[in-house]
């Protein structure tokens, strides 16, 4: 009791006294600005997702349920579905990372680890620097690069050898879902990359010399020792580069294909929610088929919410098996 | 062995020549730290069986010294090292010689306990173990061996599958020494081992070491000298790189040949 009123009186003094009053007031003021901006960011996310219900209620009154299942896309008919495009969002993506986290987890570790030591920064830099490419540039490179190399050198040598398995099969077109997955990959490998990067750096050099001092080898040493106590910080990097790869849209429009299809095979083309969104967005003229893209925009909007809590609960849960592992 | 300085080549060694398992020899070891020297050409002798401390004040080079006993220095960038370190008679520097097999051989305990977080207690001290390819009954055997030898059995066998990071700091340094011993090194290097630790801690592992050095050569890096007369058989003293002087540790604490040695362990700098 009388403690509390000491401190009131100490802090009514420092309020009195001129110089003090300012620290107090500037202090309330950036506790206020503070707040109030983090409260905006939470008031956009709400509209944002306000505005896309009220605009796609339309179609959401119309199909219900269905508009999940169905494949059917038809602007004409006024038809609409959404199955394929979530198919070819998830499925290219998933492709991207199957390609894109060893690689990343390989290029990471070669230059925190092995890499010469006047090598480490500039190769670094250029990791990073291949992140700041705009995506429509990528877009070009896959149209002329990739596609034809798919359609000539990749393609047709694993439809003879693998073609009995149904992902394999069909003709070598280039275009679809493998060259969207693959150019997903590369656009994705330096932020992964940096990110593990990062996660490798803040490893403790008592620990990798803990595991030498054992006699372990080197590739021992990362393996048991240097990406285990990274682990947490290697899937939040493999999670930001899946968000990145959710929602591309312009390299993935100009390879995957855009035909609204669910196939089995890598090779056939497919389609994707952003490049829905973004080829027929501009030339819907029915309200319905308006409210029906809005739908998707909704669909992916939840689609990558629900997969950053997923990720958030997998980091939660790895570093919370781990006591140590995020300490230090 | 006073009289082999760094100008006269040290003998050839006969074949005949016997050596006690985990004796070491340095000779005119010398290294340097992003060109910097660090050590200036170091030669001792390190018996075998008996507990050895090093001592100086801090920057002297102590650490590096027994980093370099197990070819640990050279594994941060723009480190160097020359000259020799003999165990056994063969020299650990030589052409052709795999740092990962002397490593097995000379184990090494760090200044501050470093147990791997991502793994259990049991886990921790295999380490070693796994990446030396030993199957599970003989790993286990020696798990529960090491951990007797750390005095760290009774406080663990019931939790052995939980998290290392969930023990105190007295008792992960003991892990890491039974981490050590599991490999079954001849030859043990520590680096200030008790630095981190408090009083009671201290003494529980210079009680360990007074009893490990029957079965192991063991080379104490410390700071503290009244550390260094509990518990070690002889003592180098460190200044600058340079070793100033070696001997038994009662002879060098009571009657130091070398004015420097007198002036640091009176307290008269350090």
């Amino acid at each position: 009791m009388e403690a509390g009123d000491r401190l009131r009186t100490v802090r009514g003094g420092v309020r009195q006294t001129a110089g003090g009053r300012t620290a107090y007031l500037g202090d309330q003021f950036f506790l206020w600005l503070t707040r109030f901006l983090a409260l905006a960011i939470l008031a956009l996310l709400s509209l944002i997702f306000y505005e896309v219900i009220v605009a796609s209620k339309p179609s959401l009154q119309r199909f219900g349920f269905g508009f999940l299942t169905s494949t059917e896309w038809d602007p004409v008919a006024e038809r609409f579905g959404a199955l394929p495009f979530i198919f070819g969002t998830v499925a290219s993506s998933l492709i991207a990372l199957i390609l894109a986290v060893p690689l990343s987890l390989a290029v990471a570790t070669f230059l925190v680890e092995l890499a010469p030591w006047w090598l480490r920064g500039p190769a670094g830099v250029a990791v990073e620097l291949l992140a700041a490419i705009p995506s429509v540039v990528y877009g070009l490179w896959g149209i002329f690069v990739l596609v034809p190399f798919l359609r000539s050198t990749v393609e047709p040598p694993l439809i003879r050898s693998l073609g009995f398995l149904p992902l394999f099969r069909g003709p070598a077109i280039g275009v679809g879902l493998l060259a969207a997955g693959v150019i997903l990959a590369i656009m994705i490998t330096p932020i992964i990359t940096a990110v593990i990067r990062e996660v490798l750096l803040t490893v403790p050099r008592h620990q990798r010399e803990a595991m030498l001092a054992l006699g372990a080898t080197r590739w021992e040493t990362i393996r048991l020792v240097v990406l285990p106590y990274g682990r947490a910080g290697i899937l939040g990097g493999v999670i930001l580069g899946l968000g990145r790869a959710l929602g591309e849209t312009m390299a993935v429009t100009m390879v995957i294909g855009n035909r609204p299809e669910i196939a089995l095979s890598l090779f056939a083309p497919a389609y994707s929610m952003a490049s829905v969104i973004a080829n027929e967005f501009t030339e819907a003229t029915s309200a319905i088929h308006l409210s029906a893209l809005v739908e998707i925009a909704l669909i992916l909007f939840l689609v990558t919410i629900l997969i950053n809590i997923l990720a958030r609960l997998l980091i939660w849960r790895v570093s919370r098996a781990v006591p140590g592992a995020v300490r230090e | 062995m006073e009289t082999v300085t760094r100008s006269t080549p040290p003998p050839v060694l006969e074949r005949s020549e016997v050596f006690l398992i985990g004796s070491l020899r340095v000779e005119g070891l010398e290294a340097s730290y992003g060109g910097r020297q660090i050590l200036k050409g170091i030669t001792m002798d390190i018996p075998a069986g008996a507990v050895t401390a090093v001592i100086g004040p801090s920057g002297c080079g102590k650490s590096t010294f027994v980093r370099c006993l197990n070819r640990l220095h050279e594994v941060v960038p723009g480190a160097r090292v020359s000259g020799r370190v003999l165990l056994e008679g063969q020299d650990i520097y030589a052409p052709g010689v795999d740092p990962v097999v002397v490593r097995r051989r000379i184990g090494m305990v760090f200044q501050r306990p470093n147990p791997f977080p991502t793994m259990t207690i049991y886990q921790n001290v295999a380490a070693g173990l796994r990446v030396n390819g030993w199957d599970r009954r003989r790993t286990a055997e020696a798990v529960e061996r090491s951990l007797r030898m750390a005095a760290l059995w009774d406080e663990v066998k019931d939790r052995l599958h939980q998290p290392a990071t969930g023990l105190s700091g007295g008792q992960q340094q003991r892990l890491c020494i039974a981490r050590a011993l599991a490999v079954e090194p001849d030859v043990l290097l520590m680096d200030e081992p008790t630095s981190a630790l408090d009083p009671v801690s201290t003494l529980k592992i210079e009680e360990l070491l007074i009893e490990l050095r029957q079965r192991f050569t063991l080379v104490v890096v410390t700071h503290n000298m009244q550390q260094a007369a509990r518990v070690a058989d002889r003592t180098a003293f460190l200044l600058d790189g340079e070793l100033v002087e070696f001997g038994p540790t009662a002879e060098l604490f009571t009657m130091p040949r070398d004015r420097r040695t007198e002036d640091y362990i009176t307290g008269r700098f350090g």
